[in-house]
């Protein structure tokens, strides 16, 4: 008797055929680069978009934007306090701010480790615990953990932020299998060299060497990367959870 | 709060979150045989009951906790 419960939904998704009703969402890390993509691509689909921002809020209107360090362990509980007081519980969430401190691993510090670790790894813990208490109630809820080709390639100089994009997958996969029994569905997305001032900060050298080993030869635009985020936080993407998707020109083919 | 008056507010917070008619929450209830609920479930129902009573349960004091009774006098020691 365990699926009576569940049964109104799935009839009510066959009953309806897919549709994609304007959902809370909140991109962590969203003013800029890939997250302003996310952001975008999901306002385009009709929902109401929350993002946070450290540094520079978006350069647009249109998004509830939020000041908030992700490696503060009190910022998610104001956060979600302030989404939900304005738009609603979170129903999608695209854990995806993060930054990078690289520097070969005999010059590491322990604080290049950890900020690095702090921010991109727990960061998104935080923020995925708490956005799946409402998702779990619902019955309903989509998570998106922005990882990196480099997560499974590796990158000199890069150890601490492919530790942090790797340790993501392992998150995400038994975040997935907890959730699933909620119609919680919960994916990683590993883009490769996009082209945003994160990847500048690589230098033009760096930049031109990652081109070459790209089959499709070319960097990819963050739009690209949200296309998929979009797909996976829709309707149509029920079916899909605990896959990493790599959206990287073919760069991490064989991993 | 009296013991009646907690019981019935733990009554429906369970009503709610497991999905289960009023009737079968009695005290010898147990939770994975009578009222179907997996560890996801009582996970719910407890964060349900810490929000609805203002109290804080910890994971170890969860352990052994099995019935309808025991999780009602966890919280109800707490008020």
């Amino acid at each position: 008797m365990r699926f009576r419960r569940r049964d109104d939904l799935v009839v009510g998704h066959f009953a309806m055929g897919v549709v994609n009703q304007s959902r809370v969402a909140l991109v962590t890390g969203g003013s800029r680069g890939i997250g302003l993509g996310c952001a975008r691509a999901l306002a385009a689909q009709g929902h109401r978009v929350a993002l946070t921002y450290r540094t520079n809020p978006p350069p647009e209107e249109g998004f509830l934007s939020i000041a908030a360090d992700s490696a503060d362990p009190e910022s998610a509980e104001a956060v979600f306090g302030r989404i939900e007081e304005e738009l609603g519980p979170v129903e999608i969430l695209v854990a995806n701010a993060g930054f990078t401190r690289d520097t070969l691993l005999a010059r590491m510090s322990e604080q290049d480790w950890d900020t690095v670790l702090e921010a991109n790894l727990s960061g998104s813990w935080r923020y995925a615990k708490r956005a799946s208490r409402q998702m779990m109630r619902n019955r309903w809820g989509r998570i998106i953990f922005m990882s990196s080709v480099v997560a499974l390639s590796g990158a000199a100089g890069q150890a601490n932020y492919a530790a942090s994009k790797a340790a993501m997958i392992g998150l995400g996969r038994s975040m997935a299998r907890e959730l699933a029994s909620r119609q919680v569905t919960v994916n990683i997305v590993a883009p490769g060299a996009v082209d945003t001032e994160l990847l500048a900060a690589a230098g033009e050298q760096r930049v031109a060497e990652i081109r070459k080993s790209i089959p499709l030869g070319r960097l990819a635009s963050p739009e690209e990367i949200a296309a998929a985020v979009a797909f996976l936080a829709s309707a149509e993407a029920s079916y899909i959870t605990g896959v990493v998707l790599g959206v990287d020109g073919g760069l991490g083919m064989g991993h | 709060m009296d013991k009646e008056a907690a019981f019935e507010k733990f009554k429906s917070c369970a009503v709610e979150v497991l999905h289960v008619p009023e009737e079968k929450v009695v005290p010898s209830a147990r939770f994975s045989e009578d009222l179907e609920a997996d560890s996801l479930d009582v996970v719910e129902f407890v964060m349900a009951l810490e929000e609805s009573f203002g109290v804080s349960v910890d994971e170890s004091e969860l352990d052994g906790v099995e019935t309808v009774e025991g999780a009602f006098d966890l919280v109800y020691s707490k008020l």
